[in-house]
């Protein structure tokens, strides 16, 4: 019997769909990963043990540490059988995600608020803040002739600058910390985030510690009412506008300003040095004060005399009592790993690694999430 | 019929219900006739859960502010004071910029691809012009902010410097961006709608009206001017409003270039914000009872272009009458 042309043509079709089908289903077979051995580590403490079956871990939050993250969850997928998805949506909707119980751990730039903590633990129990990396936030400036770190300001002088008080550059208040300066008789244009971001919280967090009319006009958090003048969305946004407009002030992510070369300032700390930002100086923020137990701490305006002015950890929000012990487990490991394996990626990334002490309260931390009353932490 | 876009059968709202209900030829034409009836009622559903959603979302806010929150110049969320009127100021302003530069120009355009453009020119420019509408706004936004911005830094600080008594062209000038800047990213996306719809009108003008012009010894201009122009009223003002709504609604690109500044001021160069990119630069970090006001603020959006639509509609019904009234 002749099949017609049309049937012909449709069991071409079909049979080249079954055989695409065919070797679709029949390719490599996901490799089978060892659990990780106990990694060698100065700290006497205990390693957590690997699940056995392959988990999937789901995170939302900050964008700032995300490719730190990325990196971390690579790396991590490689020497255990956890696969951590993680979505850079902001400090806000980590924040919001944890709450709502949608991922297995949120990641913010910023300390949650009362109301955004009694409203997660209302749900999950208490949420611990731990932090797994620093980071600092840079004033760059558009003054032509005038190298990156050479221009110094005092906090106050910053401050009144935000808020509009300091309009030029040649203001005697800039001119005493700058002697060797010339000035120029420019405007200064006040750049912003437009949207609402965790660099702002430390930005603002530092303005509010300095500058108590600061404090009491516009306040501390990752959006404000801002006194002027200009906004730009996103890093890339105020970047770009400091370096359009001539005369510009702006503050960035460090790693975004050290990336793109653009000038920096050099702040004058708690301690009277004018520290330029690094990651040295963001570490050392740290080390200023002993550090709480709960790690919800904002180390801007430190007083260490060699510290950044404006730093602050990263935190991964993580509910204390987990309900999933497969899934907790798995999560107490990945945390682990960070605290310790994972900090040598964070310089190359321009993170700033936890100094210490910060790792030693994390562990505590990490060490007191428990499922069904046991510790998830073995030793 | 003459007016092919103004068409409108006398319908009673009695005639409609009863064709409806009358028994249908087949039982295929009845499922026909249910299924289509369910896609428009679906659509209309569509709309009103959106509003009853959008009430819901935002009553916390609704019943704090009042209608303050239309009057009021603020927005900290420290304070947590909300008030919507730069935001509204500045879709309006945004949008009123846009129709003044899009609309002469579309309409110039219009002309020229219905009337005056050779044949061989013609089909090419037209699909250039519609191939802007196809640029997605956030490309468009990155192209203002590294292209148009630059440009338009040095032309502001012109005329701020020689025309700087006027109210509009005062400085400071803040990289380019702000209210002008929106408004001319704007009119670039209003601008192939209305150049379509122009043309397409244009283009229903029988070519007996024109010929009669040209008989009677008018010039080309003279011709375009009273025979088609009259004829195409109403059309090129739907067009017209159909770019507004784009205008109005557009969020993406005019977040890059508006500068993000909440203050009331007539100065064009000066930073500020629409609605849209009040809402898209705030809502990811919101909470608490700002998201609420976001909500609100998206709910005066809709009723702004909903009343804009409206009023556009009776624009262009009211164009017709007076057309056919008149007539010549």
């Amino acid at each position: 019997m002749q099949l017609g042309g049309s049937t012909r043509r449709a069991w071409g079709v079909a049979s080249l769909l079954a055989l695409g089908l065919l070797l679709v289903s029949c390719g490599p077979a996901a490799e089978a990963t060892p659990p990780a051995q106990a990694t060698a580590n100065p700290i006497p403490t205990a390693t957590p043990t690997q699940p056995a079956v392959a988990i999937r871990l789901n995170g939302a939050g900050a964008t700032f540490p995300y490719p730190l993250y990325s990196k971390w969850f690579d790396e991590y997928a490689k020497v255990s059988n956890t696969q951590v998805n993680y979505q850079s949506i902001g400090s806000g909707g980590g924040i919001r995600q944890i709450t709502e119980g949608t991922v297995d751990f949120g990641a913010s730039d910023g300390i949650m608020t009362a109301q955004q903590q009694a409203a997660a633990e209302q749900r999950g129990g208490p949420i611990l803040h731990i932090p797994t990396a620093m980071g600092a936030v840079a004033v760059v400036y558009n003054v032509p002739g005038i190298p990156s770190g050479q221009l110094k300001l005092t906090p106050d002088v910053l401050a009144d600058i935000y808020l509009k008080k300091i309009t030029k550059w040649n203001d005697p208040r800039i001119a005493q910390v700058n002697s060797g300066l010339s000035l120029p008789n420019q405007d200064i244009a006040v750049v912003h985030r437009s949207d609402g971001s965790g660099t702002t919280f430390i930005f603002t967090n530092y303005l509010s510690k300095v500058s108590q009319e600061w404090k009491e006009r516009v306040g501390n958090a990752t959006s404000v009412n801002w006194p002027g003048d200009v906004g730009g969305q996103g890093n890339e946004g105020v970047a770009g506008q400091v370096r359009q407009i001539t005369g510009a002030i702006g503050y960035v992510e460090v790693a975004y300003a050290k990336q793109n070369s653009i000038p920096w300032v050099a702040l004058r700390n708690a301690s009277g040095s004018f520290i330029e930002p690094s990651l040295e100086s963001t570490s050392l923020a740290a080390q200023g004060a002993a550090l709480p137990d709960d790690m919800r701490v904002m180390v801007t305006n430190s007083g260490n005399p060699q510290a950044y002015p404006i730093a602050g950890f990263t935190w991964l929000l993580v509910h204390q009592q987990q309900t999933d012990c497969a899934k907790g487990r798995a999560l107490v490991g990945v945390m682990w790993w960070a605290l310790h394996d994972g900090q040598q990626y964070a310089p190359a990334l321009l993170y700033a690694p936890l100094p210490q002490d910060a790792v030693r309260k994390a562990e505590v931390q990490v060490g007191s999430i428990t499922c069904s009353g046991q510790p998830l932490l073995s030793r | 019929m003459d007016q092919p876009q103004a068409l409108e059968q006398a319908q009673t709202p009695g005639k409609v219900w009863r064709s409806l209900l009358r028994r249908p030829a087949s039982p295929g034409d009845g499922l026909f006739r249910v299924t289509t009836l369910l896609a428009a009622l679906s659509l209309l559903g569509l709309l009103l859960a959106m509003v009853v959603y959008l009430f819901g979302a935002a009553w916390p806010a609704i019943a704090h502010f009042g209608m303050g929150f239309l009057m009021r110049s603020t927005w900290d969320p420290v304070r947590e004071v909300f008030g919507a009127l730069p935001a509204i100021y500045g879709t309006l302003v945004t949008s009123a910029l846009a129709m003044l530069v899009a609309v002469p120009v579309s309409l110039g355009t219009a002309i020229f691809l219905a009337e005056l453009a050779p044949g061989w020119l013609r089909a090419p420019a037209s699909f250039l012009v519609e191939m802007l509408a196809a640029i997605p706004s956030v490309v468009l936004g990155l192209w203002g902010i590294f292209v148009m911005a630059p440009v338009l830094q040095p032309v502001e600080r012109w005329l701020a410097e020689s025309l700087g008594f006027v109210p509009f062209f005062r400085g400071p000038v803040f990289g380019g961006v702000g209210f002008l800047a929106g408004g001319l990213i704007l009119s670039v996306m209003a601008l192939p709608i209305i150049t379509a719809v122009a043309r397409d009108a244009i283009l229903t003008v029988p070519a007996s009206q024109r010929e009669a012009m040209l008989a009677l010894g008018a010039t080309r201009w003279e011709a375009i001017r009273h025979a088609v122009l009259p004829y195409t009223r109403s059309g090129l003002v739907a067009a017209s409003i159909l770019g507004l709504g784009r205008a109005l609604g557009e969020t993406m690109a005019v977040t890059m270039v508006i500068g993000n500044g909440y203050r009331l001021t007539a100065r064009l160069f000066a930073p500020g914000n629409t609605m849209a990119s009040k809402i898209a630069t705030q809502f990811n970090e919101a909470s608490g009872l700002e998201t609420n006001a976001l909500v609100e603020l998206a709910l005066v959006l809709f009723a702004v272009a909903l009343i804009v639509n409206v009023v556009g509609r009776l624009l262009v019904r009211w164009t017709v009458a007076r057309v056919a009234g008149g007539g010549h």
